[in-house]
């Protein structure tokens, strides 16, 4: 008798240190970035200072664009409403101060991902949003219809701080071309010394100079070459230290492209709930605990499609429609023939 | 024994202030880069930089080093401060006189010129150069020569480069024409002394000045040739000049934009200058029988210069400093090329901005070292 109760004493001690031990992990899971944010009450979102189809405000100070909408998403998911978001415009050369400082918890800024920026200094990137190269702008008038008739002593416009000032000394030098590079921190200076003919080609991410395009004087004298001198996977960053808001963010994005691969949209989420397909139940909180792995409520999903919609709304709203670029190309999902392609959530 | 106390005890606590400031930011700093994973350290300057720059003084390619990018930066700077701080120092004599012209357009033209270049914001002056500029200028094939050779155009100033023979020849004639000057001084004011003689020292001063280096092209086998740039075509409507020497509209905008604000706070200084010097001195110095010219020179001028001298310091700091603007308009300078794109391709934040930081004070304080040298030279000396 005596023995079955110190046996069981010693059981529920056993019982009483795992569970402590369990809610230890528990505790760990915490985000400091998720805590914060709930507390503040909005999502601090670093964006561009005004790219057409990737984070632009209108007159009124809304921002639209397919990276505001990753940070609409993440603030559907853990604040269950996209508006509330606070959008910083950054510069190139600003941007990851800006996030290793603190000073906002997501730069989704049409940043390409690169390994120095991964490993180096302090950032996480956690998906790719928007597949894209570096091209060259040029005059219709010209005559020049592609890279190889670059000839020694063109000038070329473009951004600091980016990844083009690399490819674009990669590209001339590999070529034995001596060129004029002319560096302007902010994408406004750029295009418009390049439209008062300062430059003979302008040089950033093809969107990028889809987008910009619009803004020249003439937009229809000018004109994109067809070459794509690098790779150039845009995504959102966040910053090292918090794997927690790190997969907050990532399953977000991640979330909003399974939901177009599954046809699960804003205005057909609730009806997916009665889905025959567990996937699809998953992925509009019917089915499985998927939220409470990182401290969120099970619906967490179902809102970021709901209110922000799935990835093939955003780039329809804001790059197809708005005519910057009709046809997705890479940026179609792996099922029919692009590489959109995310690992599934379950 | 209380004295001291009193004396050293404020001192202490303040040096100590200082030191638990600097510590705590210091920590604050590595805590806060360790928790990010960021390392600290130099390495990065001696890395390939792997990007190009516009316009240098110095060879330089993208396979060098961030150290060589930094000099680069350094150099830009340091060329765009010293063209303009002698075209201010020109501009802000003339004006600074004009002002106390007895003339009355003259008087006034630079007064509004004063008020109208001190008052706008020195940014948007560098906005107006450069794109106002730009777009006026011509493409390069329909740009005309000025003065035969030189092309202004939308891509830059092309002007004759020179093709020298036996410079180093030319080089030490010159040298040898103020040497000589020296001399010439020296031996003057010997005489001015001992008998009471003057000689034209200016007069002869510039004649050893041209008289001797174009002896050099007579006889020492120096010569001087000219590269003119050439239209060159890059596509079916885009040109280039090629040969000559070619200056960037960034670097001209920015000169512009630099010594035109800055030569009105000069001109303010070099009016106050001679404004301070009582009329009383102009007067008994004319009393002694000294010539105009001697009273300018000996008795107003050597006055003057010990007001004018301290603020004007100050606006060649300023500036120095101020050409920091340059980024704005893509002239690479340090700012541009080092706070800007390797700072950007390395993520060494703090690192390059103080490394940054200390380079200009440093140009700062040899800009306030030279003027206060030449300050205490000029400075009254008490017999």
């Amino acid at each position: 008798m005596f023995k079955i109760i110190k046996q069981l004493t010693s059981l529920v001690a056993m019982f009483a240190v795992l569970f402590a031990f369990s809610t230890e992990t528990m505790a760990a899971k915490k985000s400091k970035t998720l805590e914060n944010t709930k507390k503040r009450g909005f999502v601090r979102c670093g964006v561009s200072q005004g790219l057409p189809g990737f984070s632009n405000a209108d007159e009124s100070g809304n921002w639209t664009g397919i990276d505001v909408d990753v940070c609409r998403a993440v603030a559907a998911a853990t604040l269950g409403d996209a508006t509330k978001v606070k959008f910083t415009p950054l510069s190139a050369k600003e941007r990851f101060t800006a996030l290793t400082s603190g000073e906002i918890d997501i730069l989704s800024r049409n940043t390409t991902w690169t390994l120095s920026r991964d490993a180096d200094i302090g950032l996480t990137f956690v998906g790719v949003n928007f597949y894209d190269g570096q091209g060259f702008m040029v005059r219709k008038g010209s005559g020049i219809a592609s890279t190889s008739e670059f000839k020694n002593g063109t000038s070329v416009c473009t951004n600091l701080g980016t990844t083009t000032e690399l490819n674009m000394r990669d590209f001339f030098d590999s070529r034995g071309i001596s060129y004029e590079p002319v560096v302007f921190e902010k994408a406004d200076e750029v295009v418009a010394a390049y439209d008062a003919g300062r430059c003979d080609t302008y040089t950033t991410d093809k969107s990028g100079l889809a987008a910009q395009r619009t803004k020249l004087s003439a937009p229809d004298d000018h004109v994109v070459l067809p070459e794509t001198i690098s790779k150039e996977p845009l995504g959102p960053v966040v910053r090292q230290g918090d794997s927690v808001w790190e997969d907050i963010v990532r399953w977000s994005l991640n979330t909003m492209i399974e939901a177009e691969e599954y046809g699960v949209n804003s205005s057909n989420a609730d009806m997916m709930k009665t889905s025959n397909n567990p996937a699809i139940k998953r992925l509009v909180g019917a089915e499985g605990e998927l939220g409470a792995a990182f401290g969120l409520d099970n619906d967490w999903n179902l809102r970021i499609i709901k209110q922000v919609g799935n990835y093939g709304e955003s780039y329809k709203r804001n790059i197809a429609d708005t005519g910057i670029l009709p046809d997705r190309g890479p940026n179609e999902l792996w099922t029919k023939g692009g590489i959109l392609y995310v690992p599934p959530a379950r | 024994m209380n004295n001291i106390i009193k004396k050293f005890i404020p001192q202490i606590l303040a040096i100590l202030f200082v030191v638990l400031i600097f510590g705590f930011l210091t920590m604050n700093a590595q805590t806060n880069m360790d928790n990010r994973g960021i390392d600290f350290g130099f390495g990065f300057l001696s890395q390939e930089s792997s990007f190009d720059v516009q316009f240098s003084l110095i060879e330089y390619s993208g396979s060098d080093s961030y150290a060589r990018a930094f000099l680069v930066g350094l150099l830009n700077t340091l060329l765009v401060s010293f063209i303009s701080i002698i075209i201010c120092t020109i501009l802000g004599v003339i004006i600074g006189v004009a002002r106390l012209s007895s003339n009355y357009l003259i008087k006034n033209s630079a007064a509004w010129y004063v008020e109208f270049f001190r008052n706008i914001p020195l940014l948007l002056q560098i906005f107006f150069w450069y794109y106002a500029a730009l777009r006026a200028l011509p493409l390069p094939e329909k740009a005309n020569a000025w003065f035969g050779v030189t092309y202004m155009t939308v891509k830059g100033y092309y002007i004759p480069a020179m093709v020298w023979e036996n410079l180093n020849i030319f080089l030490y004639c010159g040298l040898a024409a103020i040497i000589a000057i020296i001399l010439l001084r020296n031996y003057a004011n010997k005489l001015r002394d001992n008998e009471g003689k003057q000689i034209p020292v200016l007069l002869y001063s510039i004649s050893l000045l041209i008289v001797l280096p174009l002896l050099s092209f007579l006889f020492g086998g120096v010569s001087l040739g000219f590269e003119l740039p050439e239209l060159k075509k890059l596509s079916k409507i885009s040109y280039i000049y090629e040969g000559g020497i070619s200056l960037p509209p960034e670097l001209i905008a920015l000169v512009l934009a630099l010594s035109l604000y800055t030569s009105t706070f000069v001109a303010e200084c070099v009016r106050a200058g001679i404004e301070g010097v009582s009329k009383g001195q102009k007067e008994a110095a004319a009393s002694v029988g000294l010539t105009p010219n001697q009273v300018l020179k000996l008795v107003i001028m050597p006055q003057a210069l010990r007001i004018i001298i301290p603020p004007t310091t100050n606006q060649y700091l300023n500036l120095t400093k101020n050409s920091s603007l340059a980024a704005a308009i893509a002239y690479p300078d340090l700012v541009l090329v080092f706070a800007g794109t390797a700072l950007m391709q390395t993520g060494k934040a703090i690192e390059i901005v103080s490394i940054t930081m200390l380079t200009y004070l440093s140009i700062s304080l040899t800009i306030a070292a030279i003027m206060n040298w030449y300050n205490k030279k000029i400075e009254i000396k008490e017999k």
